[in-house]
């Protein structure tokens, strides 16, 4: 049974149930690849082996028994900053290190309900801040593509360990990109549902207007049968949404005829690279193919979606991260003098550099004075951007375009200029400041590196938008490539 | 006249009494042991969100509509960033521009008797934090949260207040009123109602407003008062002095009888307000406001006037009766009993029984005299069975020992005696047993009625209807 890392989520879950397989072997395949890949790729921060293994003995007496959910016995893994129940939740940091978590988020807990197995927790960018999975505590994740290369971030544990088999699935969070432009850069499927979808309870905090979860698999299908366990009313999160969870899964096979489909022309700008521009307009023939109508659809305050995202996320953030303070739980500095130098050296030595960059950023734009001047106007600007995205899709069904301007950089290529680095995430924040559903679906290479179509669709699209990578991928195998030495 | 004119403005921090926190289902009662009643969303663990009570905002509500002032359809929730260790996230969840109540007002009673309208500028929802603890605990500082997330109804009201006096009023009011409404327990030595006081004073005549000091965390009237007494002859004696007031907050010493300035850094505090973007705002549509409405008990200055009016009471004794709804409803209870005499009942309630709950520390619900008793003593007096000077008697008697007001007149046998034959036969014994002093009397030594009077009591154990012996003997002694 060496080969049962091959198999997608979707199919792991059908052969669980026709029992060709036990799930303690799945289990086992795939922890025994976490094991000898995680000196390479650095994917996981925490791999919980033994509990795995007796849920998998669990899953296959279920099984064996004609009980379980929709995956019963499959292996996944969560982005270290979903809380699970006695394992430690670090979300990168070394500010929780030592957090072991007193619950489980409540997608932690619809997942463990469906039956699906953790077998660990991924490494991420501090607090999911970054975009490049190099603002870890526990030290950079390597995109298998290339070692040398990052995965992106901030879910690039997620990504790189469904990019190398590691795991069928992952879970991730998108609060600017942090799902869909690793997906990108590791050449897998991920998708940031609608902002409200997806329960925030138990997912730590960057940005709580942005944040929102979502899942990073091999394909749309396998993406659709994750989503469609984790999603839906949570009434710990007061904004997540009272509405039906459509079966994401029934509705994959869809026909694409007469889709309307719109070019975000914004995003085919001069810092497009040539040859990822090339692999994005190769995919919408596949879709013309398919029976779908392009044309082009202008979002014209879009631009303007990177300083309003660094404005409101770090306001967010900064306070979010204030009940960081070596009170309760977390770091705590040695030998604290008094109460302030308990705060200072609790949080200067727990946070990392882009974490603290971007707290005195949200310090800054909070402040008396400042709040009108940027914060306001940050909220204005996206409530204009919002409008672009309602104003396009009453007139297209979804939005196609880049998901990054390149692919994959060099590790360290960016680390000193927090600038560029955020000005990777030029096509992915619209998206979350909209709220609406995005994903990243593999279509093609760039000299040997994975490169992804973003698709973008209405609030609470997602059916429509796995539809439509479903399709796609059905014509095409890009998100079918594994690196190499990975296979 | 003083030549300088007092200005106050007070926050109230009500508790709501709802049974669990504003944004966790963490329990509220008071005294449990230091974090017996904190959960993960109030301890402020990583990943957790707030879930508003709806039983809060009901409270809010209830009390908007009791001042009469404007409910917003929508008010939001924002976010107070301040680090403090009892404040476990690192910011409070309060209301800041826009308010669940809005321009409201109450009126209070002034010494002539004139009424002065208060305004409240606003009332808003927010959490409470927790304690800090350190009796008992050398060389550190204890956390307890079991008051971190208690609902609180912030009530701010308009720097109307010209007195210390007006100040206290104002606080009795707006406490007689959250306790009408049963939205708060008005403990104020658990800390269930307190308030801030803004005090500053300004020349007579003056428009500006002087520079002002918050006194905060004043948990009872009495202290309300004096605070204030001192800070205003503080702030004088500056200004008199040719000094200017620092504006800045200040602690009240109860011990010492004097307001001193906090000890802090917070002078450059910035609260960094911004609306939580874990709570969506906070719609309320018409018809849950009306709805409200309809639980809206009578209210005290409704129940004042129709005490006033119905039974014939002057302002002043109806305000004091209806000062707590237990109250009210006592005398009410009183009154009916009694079938009438409204003014005796008002004058026993706010007398007799008054000044013996006072003496022992009770509250008027608590049972000790029920109504229905004290209505029995006072319909005795109504029909003259006993005399009001001996009912004061009866109703010690019945406060110390449970029992009836007819079982103890019958017990103690202090029936007043009102059969004219009977008061007749004891004069004549009197009379027969002291010829001389009949004699004297009859000489016109008219003192000597006094006498007489005294030997009947005497003789009937004081039970002798007094009117009714004066008339008889003034006709037997003149023979």
């Amino acid at each position: 049974m060496s080969e049962l890392h091959k198999r997608t989520l979707t199919e792991l879950a059908a052969g669980l149930r026709a029992r060709k397989f036990s799930s303690v072997e799945v289990v086992r395949a795939f922890l025994g690849r976490i094991e000898s890949r995680q000196g390479t790729l650095n994917a996981f921060v925490s791999v919980t082996s033994e509990q795995a293994l007796a849920e998998a003995a669990g899953a296959d007496r279920a099984l064996a028994s004609g009980g379980g959910g929709a995956l019963t016995g499959v292996p996944i893994a969560h982005k270290d900053l979903f809380c699970t129940r006695g394992v430690r939740t670090s979300c990168g940091s070394r500010m929780l290190d030592n957090f072991v978590s007193p619950y489980d988020a409540t997608v932690v807990a619809r997942l463990k309900a469906a039956g699906a197995i953790s077998l660990g927790k991924t490494n991420m960018d501090e607090f999911a801040m970054g975009s490049s999975n190099e603002n870890s505590y526990y030290g950079p994740v390597r995109n298998p593509w290339n070692v040398q290369l990052v995965p992106g971030g901030s879910s690039g544990g997620s990504a790189a360990a469904v990019a190398a088999r590691l795991v069928p699935g992952a879970t991730g969070t998108d609060t600017g990109g942090s799902i869909r432009q690793p997906a990108a850069l590791c050449g897998i499927t991920g998708i940031k549902p609608t902002y409200g979808r997806v329960s925030r309870f138990g997912m730590v905090a960057f940005a709580s207007s942005l944040d929102q979860g979502g899942v990073l698999t091999v394909s749309a299908a396998d993406a659709a049968l994750m989503l469609r366990e984790m999603a839906g009313f949570d009434p710990n999160d007061s904004t997540s949404v009272e509405a039906p969870v459509p079966d994401y899964v029934a509705a994959l096979d869809a026909p694409l005829a007469g889709l309307k489909v719109g070019l975000l022309k914004e995003f085919f700008d001069k810092g497009l690279e040539a040859g990822n521009e090339r692999r994005i307009r190769e995919a919408l023939q596949v879709f013309e193919k398919l029976g779908a109508q392009l044309r082009e659809v202008s979002l014209p305050n879009l631009p303007l979606s990177v300083p309003t995202y660094y404005v409101v996320a770090p306001a967010e953030a900064s306070s979010n991260l204030a009940r960081f303070d070596g009170v309760r739980y977390g770091y705590r500095c040695k030998e604290p003098r008094d109460l302030l130098d308990l705060y200072q050296r609790s949080r200067g030595e727990g946070f990392g550099a882009e974490v603290k960059r971007r707290i005195m950023t949200g310090t800054y734009v909070l402040s008396a004075g400042y709040y009108d001047a940027y914060y306001l106007r940050a909220q204005k600007v996206r409530q204009l951007i919002t409008d672009d995205f309602r104003r396009a899709f009453a007139e297209v069904d979804v939005l196609m375009g880049p998901m990054t301007p390149t692919a994959a950089f060099a590790i360290g290529a960016k680390t000193d200029d927090p600038i560029a680095m955020y000005l990777n995430d030029i096509y992915t924040i619209g998206a979350n400041l909209a709220g609406v559903p995005a994903m990243s679906v593999p279509c093609g290479f760039v000299a040997g590196l994975p490169v992804g179509l973003q698709i973008v669709g209405p609030h609470f699209g997602e059916a429509r938008l796995l539809n439509v990578a479903h399709r796609y991928q059905l014509e095409t195998d890009w998100h079918t490539r594994v690196p190499q030495g990975y296979a | 006249m003083s030549a300088w004119e007092t200005v106050i403005g007070l926050e109230i921090h009500a508790q709501l009494a709802t049974r669990s926190k504003i944004f966790s289902g963490s329990a509220t009662a008071y005294g449990a042991p230091p974090n017996a009643q904190a959960n993960l969303v109030d301890l402020g663990y990583p990943g957790v969100l707030p879930v508003l009570n709806a039983e809060a905002v009901r409270m809010a509500v209830k009390l908007g509509l009791a001042i009469n002032a404007r409910i917003a359809r929508s008010s939001v929730f924002a976010r107070k960033n301040y680090f403090y260790p009892d404040l476990p996230k690192g910011y409070q969840i309060s209301q800041y521009e826009l308010p669940i109540v809005a321009e409201g007002a109450v009126d209070i009673v002034l010494d002539d008797g004139a009424l002065k309208r208060i305004g409240i500028t606003r009332a808003h929802l927010e959490e409470d934090a927790g304690k800090s603890l350190h009796e008992g605990l050398p060389g550190v500082t204890g956390i307890d949260l079991n008051r971190a997330g208690t609902p609180l109804v912030e009530i701010v009201s308009e720097p109307h207040l010209r007195s210390a006096k007006e100040a206290v009023a104002y606080m009795k009011k707006v406490h007689t009123l959250v306790r009408y409404l049963e939205i708060c327990d008005g403990n104020m030595q658990e800390g269930s109602f307190r308030c801030d006081a803004n005090v500053s004073v300004r020349r007579a005549g003056a428009q500006k407003l002087g520079t002002r000091a918050e006194i905060k965390n004043l948990n009872s009237f009495r202290f309300v008062e004096r605070a204030i007494n001192y800070e205003v002859s503080r702030q004088i004696d500056i200004l008199e002095s040719g000094g200017q007031v620092v504006q800045e907050t200040r602690l009240y010493d109860p011990d010492k009888g004097e307001t001193r300035p906090m000890r802090s850094k917070e002078e450059a505090n910035d609260y960094r307000y911004f609306p939580d973007p874990d709570l969506l705002p906070l719609v309320l549509s018409d018809a849950f406001i009306e709805e409200v409405r309809t639980t809206l008990p009578e209210l005290p200055d409704q129940k004042a006037a129709r005490f006033a009016s119905g039974y014939g009471l002057s302002p002043y004794d109806a305000g004091v009766l209806t000062a707590s709804r237990e109250l009210a409803a006592y005398y009410e209870e009183v009154v009916r009993e009694l079938e009438g005499e409204p003014k005796l009942a008002a004058n026993w309630v706010m007398g007799e029984l008054a000044a013996a709950l006072n003496r022992e520390n009770l509250e008027v619900g608590s049972g000790r005299l029920p109504a229905a008793r004290l209505a029995g003593l006072l319909e005795r007096i109504a029909d003259q069975t006993i005399s009001g000077k001996i009912a004061k008697e009866v109703f010690e008697a019945m406060w110390s020992g449970g029992r009836s007001a007819d079982e103890v007149i019958d017990a103690q046998g202090l029936r007043q005696i009102t059969d004219s034959s009977a008061i007749e036969r004891v004069i004549d014994e009197v009379m027969g047993k002291n010829p001389a002093q009949l004699a004297d009397y009859r000489a016109g030594k008219d003192k000597l009625f006094g006498f007489f009077v005294g030997q009947v009591m005497k003789a009937t154990g004081g039970k002798a209807n007094p009117a009714q012996l004066n008339e008889l003997l003034k006709k037997k002694l003149g023979g």
